[in-house]
Parts: C-alpha cells; sequence; structure tokens
C-alpha cells in the first residue's frame, strides 16, 4: 500500500496498534486509538497521559465534528500525534493545522510541499486556537 | 465606521490569492466542480439557472460611499449594469463568468470589501438593525460587537463544515429591525437594572421549512465574553448538529430536539471550560472597534423645522424618513420598490447616485436593510428637500416604505436552481394592483413577503401576508399566509387555505385588505386586525 502519510513532527512515528474507538474499553494500555466524526473526543481525556497517536477521520471533507475533536485533545493538553485521515484535501490543510493536527493520511496523495504552502495561507489569524499563533487582536495591543 | 488596518487588509488580500489560484485549477481541470463547489460557495459564488451569482458580504449592512460605489461600478464592469440587495443585507450579481471571479474579489478587496463566508455551511455574514448608531431607541450601537464578530468568524477553522449554515443577528434596541428572533443566533445588546451592558442571547431560531422563533438561551452575558460564549454554542452545535439530514442539520433542530434547556446545560459546561483559555479579545481591542463608530460630528444647531410647502415631499418625508437620535436629523430610507419594479434591484447610475448622496448629505455612510432598501442614517432635516430632488430625479423617491408595496422577494423561479415558482413577476403584479400611492396609505404599514419555495428566502414565515410558491403537478401555484411578523413581537405566518395561481394569489391579496378595511378599529394595521379577529372573516371572504 502506499502510504501518504505526512508528518509534521520529528519523533518517530507510534508503532503501536491503532484501536477504534469502541475497543477502547476493553484495553487497559491503547496508546493508540481512532476516532470517528461521532466519537465523543472527551471520553479520551483521561487516556491521555499514555497516548502516542489519536487519528481522527474523516470519511468526507465537509464532515467537521473531527476540527473539534482535535482542538479539545490539544485544549487539554494532548502532546502524541494527531493525524487527519480519510478524505483530507489540501484545501483544508490550514484549518487542521490551526485545530491542532500535525500529521495527515489523505486518501489521495498530497506533496509536502503542498502542505506547507496551505499551512502558509493566512499570513495571519483572527483568533486564538491551539497552534500557538498570536491574534490578530494580540498583535494590536501587544 | 470601521476601517480596515493593514492587518484587516492582509487577511481579504490572501483570500484573493486563494481563490484566484483555486479558479485556476477549476478552469485547467485540476479540481472536479465538486472539489471546487464548497471552495466557490465560501467565496459567495454560486451556479445559478443560467449563469453564476456572485454574493458579496455587506458587514452588518453599512458601506461608505466609496465601497457603494464600487459596488455600482462592479455592476456595469462585470454584470448587466445592475445589483440586487437582499435579506440578508447583503449584495447579489446575477450574470458572472467564472474568469472575471478573482478580479472582481480584487476590486473588492481595494475598499476593505469581499465575499467571504456569504455561502456554505459556515457562519455568514453577520446582519445588524439597520439603523443603528442612529435610532433613537438604542441602548448601545450594536456594530462594534457585529465587527468584533465578523473578525472572529472570518476563516475561523473550527468551525468551517458546520453541519448546515449559521447565521447571526445583532440589535441594540428594543424595536427589533432585524428579524433577530428568526436566526440561528440572535444577540441583543441589552442593560440590566443595574445600569451595565451585556447581551442577551438567544438561539435556534430560523425560517426555511421549519419556522422557529428562537428561545432565550442566555438571559445576560457581560459583553467581553461574547467570542467565548458563541464559540461554546457552535462547538456544540458542531459536535451534535444533525448531518445525517440536510433538512434536520440547522442548530434550530439540535435545540429543539434535546431542548432549550439541555442545549443551554452543554453551552454552559463548554463555556466554562473555555473561559479558561484565554480565547477573549481585550477591552482595548473592544474599545479600539467602538471608537470607530462614535457618532459623527452632528451640528448641533441644526434645525428640526423643514419647509412642507411641497405635498409630494411632505409624503415622502412623513413615510421615509424617521425620527433620529440627534435632534434636527433624520434617517431616511430610499426604497428600492418603484411601482412594477424587481424588489431590490438596483441600476449602477442609481448605487452610485446613493453613494453621493451618503458622501454629501450622510456623513458618507449608507446601509442595507433586510427589507432590501438604503438607508442613509444621519441626514440633516434641513438638506431633506434637496436630497428628495435628487432622489427623485433618479426614481427613487418611491414614499412607500413598510406599505404593501414594499415587498421583499426572493429571486424565485426567474433565478434559482430550487425554485418552484416566480416571485419576482409577481411582485411586480402586486405592486402594480396596488398602485395607488392613496390607497397603500390607507391600508397602512403591511408587510408583504414572498418566497419562491419552502426554502423562505423571501421571509413569508414573516409576513403579514405571506406568498410561498408551490408546485402543483408541474404547475406554479401560490399559497398564502397571514399573522406573521419579525418585529420585537415575532410570530409566524399560517397558511389560510388552498393555493392560487398568479393572477388569483394577487385577487385574494386585495379581497383580504377588503376584509381588514371593513374590519379594522381606530389605529389598527393589517396585522393589529388579523390577530384581533382570527382567519375565519378572511378565509370567507377569500373562499366563499
Ligand atoms: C438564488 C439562490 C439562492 C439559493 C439557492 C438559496 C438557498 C437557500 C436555502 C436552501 C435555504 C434554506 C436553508 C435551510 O433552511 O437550512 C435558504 C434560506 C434563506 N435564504 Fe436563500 N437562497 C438563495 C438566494 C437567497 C437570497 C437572494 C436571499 C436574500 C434575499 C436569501 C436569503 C435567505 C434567507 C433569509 C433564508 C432563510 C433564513 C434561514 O436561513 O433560516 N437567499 N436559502
Ligand atoms: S426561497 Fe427558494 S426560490 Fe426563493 S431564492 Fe430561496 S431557494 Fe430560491
Amino acid at each position: 500500500m502506499d502510504d501518504t502519510l505526512i508528518r509534521l513532527r520529528d519523533d518517530a512515528a507510534s508503532a503501536a496498534p491503532v484501536l477504534a474507538f469502541a475497543e477502547l474499553a476493553e484495553t487497559t494500555n491503547a496508546a493508540a486509538v481512532r476516532l470517528s466524526p461521532g466519537d465523543d473526543a472527551r471520553a479520551l481525556l483521561p487516556l491521555l497521559g499514555q497516548l502516542e497517536l489519536v487519528e481522527v477521520e474523516f470519511p468526507g471533507f465537509n464532515d467537521g465534528r473531527g476540527y473539534s475533536a482535535a482542538r479539545i485533545l490539544r485544549e487539554h493538553g494532548y502532546a502524541g500525534e494527531l493525524r487527519a485521515v480519510g478524505q483530507v484535501l489540501v484545501d483544508q490543510i490550514s484549518h487542521y493545522h490551526r485545530c491542532g493536527f500535525d500529521a495527515f493520511r489523505p486518501d489521495q496523495p498530497i506533496a509536502r510541499a503542498a502542505i506547507d504552502k496551505a499551512i502558509a495561507t493566512w499570513p495571519e489569524v483572527y483568533q486564538r486556537t491551539v497552534d500557538g499563533r498570536a491574534p490578530i487582536w494580540a498583535l494590536r495591543h501587544g | 465606521m470601521y476601517q480596515y488596518d493593514t492587518h484587516d487588509q492582509a487577511m481579504v488580500d490572501a483570500r484573493v490569492a486563494e481563490f484566484s489560484d483555486q479558479v485556476a485549477r477549476r478552469l485547467s481541470g485540476t479540481l472536479s466542480e465538486e472539489q471546487f463547489r464548497p471552495l466557490r460557495l465560501k467565496n459567495g459564488l454560486y451556479l445559478q439557472l443560467h449563469a453564476y451569482m456572485l454574493r458579496v458580504a455587506i458587514p452588518y449592512g453599512t458601506l461608505s460611499s466609496r465601497q457603494l460605489r464600487t459596488l455600482g461600478d462592479i455592476a456595469d464592469r462585470y454584470d448587466r449594469g445592475y445589483g440586487h440587495f437582499t435579506t440578508r443585507q447583503n449584495i447579489q450579481y446575477n450574470w458572472i463568468r467564472l474568469e472575471d471571479a478573482p478580479a472582481i474579489l480584487a476590486d473588492l478587496a481595494a475598499v476593505g470589501m469581499h465575499a467571504i463566508q456569504t455561502s456554505g455551511n459556515c457562519i455568514r455574514n453577520t446582519t445588524a438593525d439597520h439603523f443603528a448608531g442612529a435610532a433613537p431607541d438604542e441602548v448601545a450601537d450594536p456594530r462594534p460587537y457585529a465587527e468584533l464578530l465578523r473578525q472572529w468568524s472570518t476563516f475561523h477553522p473550527e468551525f468551517d463544515y458546520l453541519p448546515r449554515k449559521f447565521k447571526v443577528a445583532i440589535i441594540g434596541s428594543e424595536t427589533d429591525r432585524a428579524a433577530m428572533k428568526l436566526h440561528d443566533i440572535g444577540i441583543q445588546v441589552i442593560r440590566n437594572d443595574a445600569g451595565e451592558e451585556g447581551l442577551r442571547v438567544h438561539v435556534g431560531g430560523g425560517m426555511g421549512r421549519t419556522p422557529m422563533i428562537a428561545p432565550v438561551i442566555r438571559e445576560f452575558l457581560p459583553p467581553l465574553q461574547m467570542i467565548s460564549y458563541l464559540e461554546a454554542c457552535l462547538r456544540v452545535y458542531n459536535r451534535y448538529g444533525r448531518r445525517d439530514n440536510k433538512y434536520k442539520a440547522r442548530i434550530k433542530i439540535l435545540v429543539h430536539e434535546i431542548g432549550a434547556d439541555e442545549y443551554r446545560r452543554q453551552v454552559e459546561e463548554e463555556f466554562a471550560h473555555i473561559l479558561t483559555l484565554g480565547l477573549e479579545p481585550p477591552p482595548a481591542e473592544f474599545a479600539r472597534i467602538a471608537a470607530q463608530f462614535a457618532d459623527p460630528a452632528f451640528d448641533p444647531q441644526a434645525p428640526e423645522a423643514i419647509d412642507r410647502s411641497d405635498p409630494d415631499f411632505a409624503l415622502w418625508v412623513d413615510q421615509n424618513v424617521h425620527p433620529h437620535k440627534a435632534a434636527g436629523y433624520g434617517i431616511v430610507t430610499v426604497s428600492l420598490k418603484p411601482t412594477g419594479g424587481i424588489p431590490g434591484d438596483a441600476s449602477a447610475d442609481q448605487i452610485r447616485l446613493v453613494a453621493d448622496l451618503a458622501r454629501d448629505y450622510s456623513f458618507d455612510e449608507v446601509r442595507v436593510t433586510h427589507a432590501q432598501n438604503l438607508v442613509l442614517p444621519h441626514v440633516r432635516r434641513a438638506d431633506l428637500h434637496a436630497l428628495w430632488q435628487r432622489l427623485d430625479a433618479a426614481g427613487l423617491a418611491n414614499a412607500n416604505l413598510d406599505l404593501i408595496s414594499d415587498i421583499i422577494a426572493c429571486p424565485g423561479l426567474d433565478y434559482c436552481s430550487l425554485a418552484n415558482a416566480r416571485s419576482i413577476p409577481l411582485a411586480q403584479k402586486i405592486s402594480q394592483r396596488f398602485a395607488d400611492p392613496a390607497r397603500q396609505r390607507d391600508l397602512g404599514e403591511l408587510k408583504l413577503k414572498i418566497s419562491g419555495c419552502i426554502n423562505a428566502c423571501g421571509h413569508h414565515h414573516a409576513g403579514h401576508i405571506g406568498v410561498l410558491g408551490v408546485d402543483r403537478k408541474g404547475v406554479e401555484n401560490y399559497q398564502l399566509l397571514f399573522g406573521g411578523s419579525e418585529g420585537a413581537d415575532t410570530s409566524l405566518a399560517t397558511i389560510i387555505g388552498p393555493g392560487f395561481s398568479e393572477d388569483g394569489i394577487v385577487d385574494a391579496i386585495e379581497t383580504a385588505t377588503g376584509v381588514y378595511l371593513a374590519h379594522r378599529s381606530e389605529g389598527e394595521r393589517f396585522i393589529d386586525t388579523y390577530r384581533r379577529i382570527g382567519t375565519a372573516p378572511f378565509k370567507e371572504a377569500i373562499y366563499g
């Protein structure tokens, strides 16, 4: 299988088996999990210390629930890999990145250069999110 | 008025660059129409029956004369010489070529305008009271909040693929001139018993096929928590709004299904978390924006008295000029509803004329109303006559504000691919039937609203008289509704009986006005009489 994975992280990718959200209950030491759009990201909060990889599935690019899932995990301090998988398109990359994703496995390959360009789409941003960028209101008022 | 600084400008410029690239990829075939569709929609570009339609955002309906002039020039340069002002305080161009779209966006960006998020399942352009900053009954000007909302919602990364479109309206007085409770979120700036300014937040209103009046979700929100609170409202919706059925995907359905109390509980829980994240712009930012909406330099000596010897002028003043908070000033509504005309349409020359008038008489400001008219908010009463003469010469002095010919109508089957019936020709027929100005004035305030299908873009649910176009075995048919209102007394209109043909509906409306005239008591408007006597007398007269 052609691996379309692109990681914006320097650490090694997790080798742990990726469990479906529903399988979590049966495992105590899961290190990698996959969230589907209907899964509650907050249910992962007790596990944040042990998780190395969370895959967030986008069955269609227009199902935006995964953006909230990602942001919630980052807001609660998750520092592991957050990977968008599925119908991940270049035109949504900057939003993914602003919501905390740092890895992508798109169904159709995207060139690394195109990803870097997409992330640089907005010279500035209006909102504070989880990507560490200072919003315009902060630039205005120091 | 708000002026873009270098930050705001950088954002719209980046958008033009991004969209130019997307259009190029579409034209070269790299992007399929399916992939391009959501991208063009985020720039207000629809594919209509005959051509592309471009919807340009007019944030909270406020324009400078320079911006308005640009809108006129675009109509000339890229369209057929006119534009269409919409019920969401935007302007639409109906005959656009895809190849031209990037150039139009560049022209708009040059005057601090854009088409960002005027379509698609994202937070749309925020609308506001078109008398903001001028109305005598205002608690506070809603526009600084609306501008804060504009910035926050622009390219919001979490809320760009919501279950469905999301519309916010904000007002600052008891009189609701923005149909606030018929929006996904409706905000009213209020003052509490302690005299503090705050926001009352309604969530879950809307029109469309399932009209609903938004319940109050927060009675009183400290003003500088607005962004955090809306983050919470939107996050709950983004996570739990229905995505299985596009007709049940609006937030009103979520609020209705889980109940206002449960929705409120979830929002409060999320809000408590979000408050810990420091997402709220600081008071200095609100102050920076608010300073730009400070009153213009009103002349304290401006005289109140005007010469009413010209009867046509006097009638226009009585109908189309509202009292202003500053003595000696008036709020002028320029009617875009000439007899037999297309509601909301204006030619490029008319648009530029209003821009000139704003520069000459209204401190450079213009507003667009959700009733598809234009407003010059700050006119010295002493200048009214000169202003009126210039409007009259351009066919813009129709004295019909809020009368039966001041019709709201959606584009309907003449343009819209979803339509069941034509709206525009019907509006034209009705306005011709009631062309006599004396007759219209006798009928008094009567809000007539027409939609070409159940999507309700023409606000038929909120009409004193509403008309809904339906398809009856392949033939255009019109249903008649009574009793809607979008003011502080918001109510939803109900269908009164079987539908009509195009001529039949005009007759039925005329019959209904006859019933009103026969039953009204002193000072009652059509809606008041209808609410008092109910549907029976109307049904009897119409269906016999
Ligand atoms: C011509 C192309 C248009 C199309 C295809 C279109 C499509 C739609 C659809 C599908 C809805 C229903 C959404 C829902 O209930 O979830 C809707 C609602 C609405 N549209 Fe349009 N529309 C068009 C033009 C307009 C225009 C010109 C205006 C302004 C004059 C407008 C303003 C509105 C408003 C106010 C609503 C109802 C409020 C609400 O969203 O609940 N639309 N439109
Ligand atoms: S109400 Fe229906 S016909 Fe009219 S513009 Fe909206 S979608 Fe089109």
